[in-house]
């Protein structure tokens, strides 16, 4: 009967303790502030078609829209996005066990989560906000005439939200997993998620307190950070990006956990390195918290301590090398089927890779004083967190939607959106590299005529990239109602979660599963022959 | 359904009618997983305080002298009648705990009800303190008299006032749950005395103190 059909009421969903349910409940409301997010980003794109102001009509509505699309984007969908609706539904189910360790705080931090996002629309609707999404001080505290504290409130209630579901899955991952999982049996999703798990813990509280020393600020005007009493504005800024670099690695590590499961199971073989794998997304997480300062080489930060910052920065490109010669390693000589889970995964990895190789242009102080606050930064982060995050969310949505469904979608629509979603996406942002290197600067809503060619580009993109992104929230849809039935294992993918039944039950399995290998046997002679029966029958 | 259900099951803590949630194996992983989970929250609770802590160190770096002259309005004696307090209060919410893992209801329900009326007293020499400061215009965005106390002493009060007040929220919230707490144990709600709630309510007590503990020779003694 499986988790969906346990019960029809509107109550049994709102009051569910289900991690699976509580996964669909985030999927929903996830795709609501995407969804916010990007009509904010249409208006943008679109007031940028023409290098006069003419859509918003104030320089000021231009702020409010990118700081709002930055917010919700940010805080409400790339950060939670593969946690909370993949990571919630599939972490128990993945190591064998019959929830979350804390189902009812798992369900409070879904509320706590709609609460952060009620605080942000509220302050979306009272007027906004226009201190751009990094809140930078004294602008924040002492200038804005805005709705800074509602959203500020809003994104420490959904920061809280995150710490809550990090603890669970940390806690669960230690003390839940079936007899015999042992953590070098651990599938890499789980491996990613714990990682992330650890950022979250460590690095939200900061931002945390940096939220509201802003809200104190504003309030009662203390000074910690406005030079006017005494402050000093840039203490703000390391104490954001201490939290807001490693935040960028809490986006997309999970996204690497997404990946390795897709390209092992569509190469059908195991993933090569799979203790380095887990080892880099570890170096990732640790790293992660000693490259703060490579947002600030133009901030009047020493010289000495730009350069070391540099350096550091230098070393994450090493982990992150080793997931991307690791995966493409699994590639080489694999059997590979290019569904739609793998088109997004290839896409991945291309985006990705282009992404991290500027990351280093920009971690070199020299070249980021050029392109610093450029459209070359916008092109950069967007390669990483949208051309990596959203891909990865979508091919990992695709990966599973059998198993959270029990259906299938179809084939040649979810390839089609792939393809869109990737092109569209290169002709959105590869043109922002090109325009951030001949100098125009970011959030700048009037430019200089010879800007307009590479901004009506992007602007183009940017449509069919919309495209893109909506036919999966269409066919997926659909596949509701007609799918094909997909049963337990459509891609005969090895992972306890393959396991159970298509929707998993309530509790997931209707025994104690007991490990006995690692992850990814794809080369033994009982997959080989689930591969070739699930063929016969059709469905992949 | 996470409904408890009341399996007989032996187990270390709390004797064998302690709940075990549906989704537990038996009571040692759920004790497990409790306290995994009390730590991991208060490994973040650290870093909460961290943040501050760390932009205030930079603060007194950067400005020694004028920490020094503004922190000379503090009272260290009171301070160290209040750290002496708290630390009481630690003392009897872990009797607490031992009574609840002994079972002793009315015992747990008397040392929370002590750790609650230390925590009160706490907060009631820490208002008085504040009160002082009002009168000596020494409250940021609210009363500073800048000309009183010049240049950059404004900052110290800052960070005081933003310290001792999440500690004080804090312990707020300690006192909110351990009255609640209090109440359950006195009404028999938990069939096991609850020893593994306390047992993580005393963990966020200790944590409160600790933090205090830094709190009191960073902002009274330091500077001296
Ligand atoms: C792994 C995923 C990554 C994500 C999600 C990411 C995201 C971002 C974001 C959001 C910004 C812009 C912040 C702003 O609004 O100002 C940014 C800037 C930057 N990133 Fe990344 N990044 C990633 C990887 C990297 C890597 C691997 C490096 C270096 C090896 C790097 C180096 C930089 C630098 C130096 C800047 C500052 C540029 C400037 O403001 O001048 N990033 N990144
Ligand atoms: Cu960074």
């Amino acid at each position: 009967m499986g988790y969906l059909g346990a019960d029809y009421t509107v109550k049994s969903w709102l009051l569910t303790t289900d991690h699976k349910r509580i996964g669909l409940l985030y999927m929903i409301s996830i795709t609501v502030f995407f969804l916010l997010g990007g009509a904010a980003a249409t208006l943008l794109r679109l007031e940028l078609m023409t290098p006069r102001g003419d859509v918003f009509g104030s320089p000021d509505d231009y702020n409010r829209s990118f700081t709002i699309h930055g917010v919700f984007m940010v805080f409400f969908f790339l950060i939670p996005g593969v946690p909370a609706v993949l990571g919630n539904f599939l972490l128990p189910l993945m190591i064998g066990a019959r929830d979350l360790a804390f189902p009812r705080l798992n369900l409070m931090s879904w509320y706590i989560y709609m609460i952060g996002g009620l605080f942000t629309l509220y302050a979306l609707v009272a007027g906004g906000v226009d201190t751009g999404w990094t809140f930078y001080t004294p602008y924040s505290t002492m200038f804005s005439n805005t709705q800074v504290i509602a959203a500020a409130l809003g994104i420490f209630i959904v920061g809280f939200s995150s710490i809550l579901t990090a603890l669970n899955f940390i806690v669960t991952v230690h003390t839940m997993r079936a007899p015999g999982m042992t953590w070098l049996r651990l599938p890499l999703f789980i491996w990613a998620h714990y990682a992330t798990s650890l950022i979250i813990v460590l690095g939200t509280p900061v931002l945390a307190i940096t939220i509201i020393l802003v809200a104190v600020e504003r309030l009662f005007k203390v000074g910690i950070f406005d030079p006017a009493y005494g402050g000093d504005p840039l203490l703000f800024q390391h104490l954001f990006w201490f939290y807001s670099h490693p935040a960028v690695y809490i986006m997309i590590l999970p996204s690497f956990g997404v990946i390795s499961e897709i390209v092992t199971a569509f190469a059908r073989k195991k993933i090569f390195g799979y203790s380095f794998m887990a080892g880099a997304l570890l170096a990732i997480a640790v790293l992660g918290f000693l490259v703060w300062g490579h947002h600030m080489f133009v901030s009047s930060q020493s010289m000495y301590a730009g350069m070391i910052f540099s350096v550091l920065s230098f070393l994450v490109a090493v982990p992150s090398g080793i997931k991307v010669f690791n995966w493409t390693a699994t590639l080489y000589k694999g059997s590979v089927s290019f569904k739609t889970p793998m088109l997004y995964a290839l896409g991945f990895i291309g985006l990705f890779t282009i992404g991290g190789l500027t990351g280093l242009v920009l971690s070199t102080m020299a070249t980021d004083v050029h392109v610093h606050d450029t459209y070359f930064v916008v092109a950069h982060f967007h390669y990483i967190m949208v051309g990596g995050m959203v891909m990865a969310y979508l091919g990992g949505l695709h990966f599973w939607w059998p198993k959270i469904t029990g259906r299938m979608y179809s084939e040649f629509w979810g390839a089609l959106s792939a393809l869109t979603v990737f092109i569209g996406f290169n002709l959105t942002f590869f043109p922002q590299f090109l325009l951030g290197y001949i100098g125009m600067p970011r959030r700048y809503y009037e430019y200089p005529e010879e800007y307009q060619v590479l901004n009506v580009m992007s602007t183009a993109g940017a449509s069919v990239l919309a495209v893109g992104y909506m036919m999966p929230l269409i066919y997926l849809l659909i596949s509701l109602k007609v799918g094909k039935i997909a049963g337990p294992n459509p891609w005969a993918a090895s992972g306890l979660e393959w396991e159970t039944s298509s929707p998993p039950p309530t509790h997931n399995f209707l025994d104690t599963k007991i490990v006995t290998s690692g992850p990814y046997d794809y080369e033994l002679q009982e997959f080989a022959d689930q591969q070739r029966e699930v063929q016969e029958q059709g469905i992949v | 359904m996470s409904s408890p259900s009341a399996t007989a099951h032996d187990n270390t803590y709390g004797q064998d009618d302690t709940y075990l949630y549906h989704h537990f194996e038996d009571l040692q992983q759920q004790h497990e997983s409790s306290s995994l989970g009390m730590w991991a929250f208060l490994s973040t609770e650290v870093l909460f305080f961290g943040g501050v802590l760390g932009a205030f160190a930079v603060v007194q770096t950067l400005y020694g002298p004028a920490m020094k002259a503004a922190s000379e309005h503090l009272d260290p004696i009171l301070g160290a009648y209040n750290t002496a307090v708290l630390l009481v209060s630690s003392l009897a919410m872990a009797l607490a705990v031992r009574a609840s893992q002994l079972r002793q209801h009315r015992n747990t329900v008397l040392f929370l009800v002590a750790t609650i009326v230390l925590g009160s007293v706490f907060l009631g020499v820490k208002a008085y303190e504040w009160i002082h400061d009002y009168h000596l215009e020494l409250v940021p965005g609210i009363n500073f008299n800048q000309d009183r106390y010049p240049g950059r002493q404004i900052l110290f009060w800052s960070f005081y006032f933003t310290l001792t007040g999440i500690h004080a929220l804090h312990m707020v919230i300690g006192i909110v749950i351990i009255a609640i707490m209090a109440v359950l144990v006195q009404r028999r709600w938990f069939t096991g005395g609850g020893a593994t709630q306390i047992e993580m309510l005393g963990l966020y007590w200790h944590f409160v103190d600790i933090v205090w503990v830094f709190l009191y020779p960073i902002l009274y003694l330091i500077n001296r």
